[in-house]
């Protein structure tokens, strides 16, 4: 009976093999995990494999849904690295020790400490910074000052914001809560949202659209969302304020990636890890989608440039991941949807 | 005996437990939560959000079935008993929104009536006013009605599977007992087709449950957006898991609720009789019925469409790429066709099976192969990944110890596992319309058939087969455009370059770039004119 029981079990496994193609492991590629979609990460693999001759496999999908993947393959993972929008959700990785620290002198000296994981678990690989958008038409930029400002009464019924269900947004809150502390935080979250002239909306595009329609005199938005909508109609009656100039600076976050603790590529995840902090890749990754280099060394496309310099917040964003939970909180507590 | 003479006849018994295991597999990693802290993240829901949550879920729930039902029925049964101007056009052409995702039919909305929308913006130029007083789309009344436009097909096509063989003649039995034809509607026909139309508001109810895109474009705070909070922005898949097995047992008490009402009625309606002579509408009545008709029609499929080409047309030109669009196509529709041959053929089994062996433990096993489709996408994606996860690593170790070969993954990744998931996701899906249908075949059919000596597969053939074509085929083609636009589990299980139109989408519309989501939606709406086609050629003839 048992025999029975293996040999028939043996030929369903040998007939599980047949349709299932066995892939023998190559050497020569690599495969991506990516929140970033396709449009943003193909132009890069693109080049790497031109250059090197090593393949990339990637897919795409929402970050959650991606670490929750990595999870449940765990040690039988595809996955040799993970891309992501944000450094909340490569914190998240790191913390789930999905993934492995990586020493290289490249990376170090292409990436700004601030911009990395303290222990070399995750690296930025471009800067999306979270600013103001005002109307020119209703606001001069003398008014404006900082993120904090916004809660003040004199914005009444004249601030429009995204959701606060996307990263973004609770990141920026994370970091606040790190640099003001929870109690203080609350209470300008609270003065946004009661300075709400609509309630909060889907995502940043349509947040620009409100303001430059004038629903709205004010949003706080990622640049790029605000290059594509003024590369699309340049006449908006939209301009950038850098904000907390003289006190912490413009929130940033990153585009970023790590290379996973199962995979089983690990050499050729460096070099591609590498290949995106690179000169070469520095100007595509960021240029693609409007968003500023990690590598100083670089500049910035020309139409992004001259949105003009600003100072970034130096405080390393491992706090937006480790703060995320209590900024999300914080946000519910203070009714911002 | 059917099948007393056949040996095989002990697997199609199985199916529904088969089924029942395939889909208890991921409810019960999503239900095993329920025994594990979640620490304090229970605690900040009922003090903040969780109030608001349930409010929103109900009135979405009820609004949505109402307005379905509503819509739906009312649709069916002119449809069915009336003549009237342009009948048999909107007869298929009602059908068109089901190919419509919600999240299409939500931004599409928003992109015309919100304030920055030509809509108001038109106005608002004309009127030298700010429209304080135009009604605000993006709130719960706004969602209700995008979800009524694009759900109400299911309760459509499957009222209408009901009146066509049935309406004329209960309104003829309700005149012959003296009563009106709105007292026929109500006494009689409605009665008649409860099975179809319970269980068409009964997939209506799951889908809204279930639902995240559409919400998300409203920002509308329900069960499944407090889900993804949970999970993706607190990093607690614990307390996401129990917030879905909350879902999961409510839906299950609807079903068993549903179904014991049902118990206590018999149907036997078999023949679909010749057809019936219709109820020719007078002038100004029969323009009334056809001007809602095509309001509806127009508001849920041309008005999008339009909208949508419009946006296509402009961004066509930087985004088209011939050679990938058809991949996008053809991964669509090859999945779409695979999982509604696959999963149709296990629910027809499952039912024959169900009907043969009529016990608790049977019906049991239907009830949980249908609840698949009441969990969030995403929830129920991550509940089929873990066991097909954990199954790879023993059969990889298998292979490591037996045959000492190193064969990374072997189900992940693959189409099988992808199939898998979405027969767990759309059973429901197919299960009401077919098991609908075979309520019609009664026991003396059966009997009367084997009295004239035909029996197993002659009797499939010759007389079930004409009986359950209508409802297989409504099935067939539901499946077919559900799969088609599902996102999530098509994300999570998709093998590396199957990039579908709806993963398409997803990418543009995760960006915000709903003119850029355009072009792969009105290919995935075009695409999914060909079941409602076919669909329609099978069952109005």
């Amino acid at each position: 009976m048992l025999s029975q029981i293996k040999s028939h079990f043996s030929i369903a496994f040998f007939f599980l093999l047949s349709i299932v193609a066995v892939c023998p492991v190559h050497a020569e590629e690599v495969v991506v995990y990516s929140a970033r979609i396709e449009q943003l990460i193909k132009p890069m693999f693109d080049a790497f494999t031109k250059e090197t001759g090593i393949k990339v496999k990637y897919t795409t999908d929402n970050e959650g849904a991606l670490l929750a993947r990595l999870e449940a393959e765990g040690k039988n993972t595809p996955a040799d690295m993970l891309i992501t929008a944000d450094a909340g959700n490569l914190w998240a990785a790191s913390q789930a020790g999905l993934l492995k620290p990586v020493k290289s002198g490249v990376l170090e000296s292409n990436i700004p400490a601030h911009l990395r994981d303290p222990a070399n678990e995750w690296f930025g690989l471009s800067i999306r910074a979270r600013t103001l958008i005002y109307n020119t038409k209703k606001v001069k930029p003398e008014e404006l000052s900082t993120y904090e400002d916004l809660a003040d009464p004199k914005w009444r019924k004249r601030l429009c914001l995204r959701t606060s269900k996307k990263v973004y947004n609770q990141s920026l809150v994370a970091m606040m809560i790190a640099e003001h502390g929870e109690a203080k935080t609350e209470e300008i979250v609270k003065g946004w949202v009661a300075n709400l002239a609509t309630d909060p909306l889907s995502d940043d595009t349509r947040a620009l659209e409100f303001v430059a329609a004038g629903k709205c005199d004010v949003t706080i938005v990622n640049t790029y969302y605000f290059g594509r909508l003024m590369s699309k109609d340049p006449k908006l009656p939209l301009a950038v304020f850098w904000p907390n100039q003289n006190d912490g600076g413009v929130h940033v976050n990153i585009s970023g990636a790590g290379v996973t603790r199962h995979g089983r590529h690990e050499a050729a995840a460096i070099k591609l890890l590498e290949f995106l902090s690179s000169d070469k890749a520095q100007n595509l990754f960021a240029d693609v989608n409007m968003e500023y280099p990690v590598n100083p060394k670089i500049t910035a496309d020309p139409f992004v440039a001259a949105w003009g310099e600003f100072k970034q917040n130096p405080m390393n964003l491992a706090k937006a991941g480790e703060l995320q939970t209590a900024a999300v909180k914080l946000m519910d507590r203070a009714g911002y949807r | 005996m059917l099948f007393s003479r056949y040996r095989f006849f002990a697997f199609w018994r199985l199916t529904p437990f088969i089924v029942a295991a395939l889909v208890l597999a991921p409810v019960a990693v999503v239900v095993s939560s329920l025994l594990a802290p979640a620490g304090d993240i229970w605690q900040h829901l009922l003090e903040t959000t969780l109030p608001d949550i349930l409010i929103n879920t109900f009135w979405l729930a009820a609004g949505v079935i109402c307005g379905t039902a509503l819509v739906g029925i009312g649709l069916a049964w002119f449809i069915s008993v009336y003549e009237f101007p342009g009948r048999r056009f909107f007869a298929w052409a009602l059908l068109l929104p089901m190919a419509m995702p919600a999240y299409v039919t939500a931004f599409v909305a928003l992109g015309l009536f919100d304030f920055t929308g030509p809509v108001q913006t038109t106005l608002r130029a004309w009127l030298d006013s700010d429209l304080s007083w135009f009604p605000e789309i993006r709130g719960r009344a706004g969602v209700i009605l995008v979800m009524t436009l694009a759900f109400y097909p299911y309760v459509y096509l499957l009222a209408k599977n009901a009146f066509l063989s049935q309406g004329k003649r209960s309104l003829e039995v309700a005149q012959s007992l003296g009563l009106n034809k709105v007292q026929g509607f109500f006494k009689v026909a409605l009665p008649m087709a409860r099975p179809w139309i319970a269980g068409g508001l009964m997939l209506v109810l799951m889908e809204t449950l279930a639902d995240f895109g559409t919400v998300a474009v409203f920002n509308y705070n329900t069960f499944t957006t407090a889900i993804y909070k949970a999970w993706f922005s607190m990093f607690s898949l614990q307390a996401a898991s129990q917030l879905a097995s909350l879902l999961i047992i409510i839906v299950f008490v609807v079903i068993v609720l549903e179904q014991q009402f049902r118990a206590r009625m018999r149907y036997a309606e078999s023949k679909r009789t010749a057809r019936a002579q219709r109820i020719t509408l007078s002038g100004w009545q029969g323009g009334v019925v056809s001007g809602s008709m095509f309001s509806v029609l127009f508001l849920a499929f041309l008005l999008p469409v339009m909208q949508l080409s419009y946006w296509a047309a402009d961004s066509f030109a930087h985004d088209y790429d011939f050679a990938r669009y058809l991949d996008f196509l053809w991964h669509s529709l090859s999945l779409s066709g695979m999982a509604a041959l696959l999963i149709c053929a296990m629910v027809i089994a499952m039912v024959y099976a169900a009907r043969r062996y009529p016990d608790t433990a049977t019906k049991n096993a239907v009830r949980i192969a249908t609840i698949g489709y009441a969990l969030p996408g995403a929830v129920l994606a991550i509940g089929v990944y873990l066991p097909l996860t954990w199954l790879d690593a023993r059969l990889s170790e298998l292979a490591l110890n037996w045959f000492q070969m190193d064969t990374g993954q072997i189900l992940q990744g693959t189409l099988v596992a992808m199939l898998i998931a979405y027969l767990i996701r759309f059973m429901a899906v197919s299960h009401y319309p077919i098991d609908s249908a075979m309520q019609r075949i009664t026991p003396s059919i059966d009997e009367a058939a084997m009295s004239l000596g035909v029996h197993g597969w002659t009797m499939i053939k010759k007389v079930h087969a004409p009986i359950l074509k209508p409802g297989i085929f409504t099935a067939a083609a539901l499946v077919f455009v559900d799969v088609m636009k599902e996102m999530p589990i098509t994300l999570m299980t998709r093998p590396f370059g199957w990039d579908t139109l709806a993963v398409r989408i997803y990418e543009m519309t995760s960006e915000g770039q709903w003119d850029q989501a355009a072009l792969p939606a009105v290919t995935l709406v075009l695409a999914g004119l060909i079941p409602i086609f076919l669909l329609m050629r099978q069952t109005e003839k």
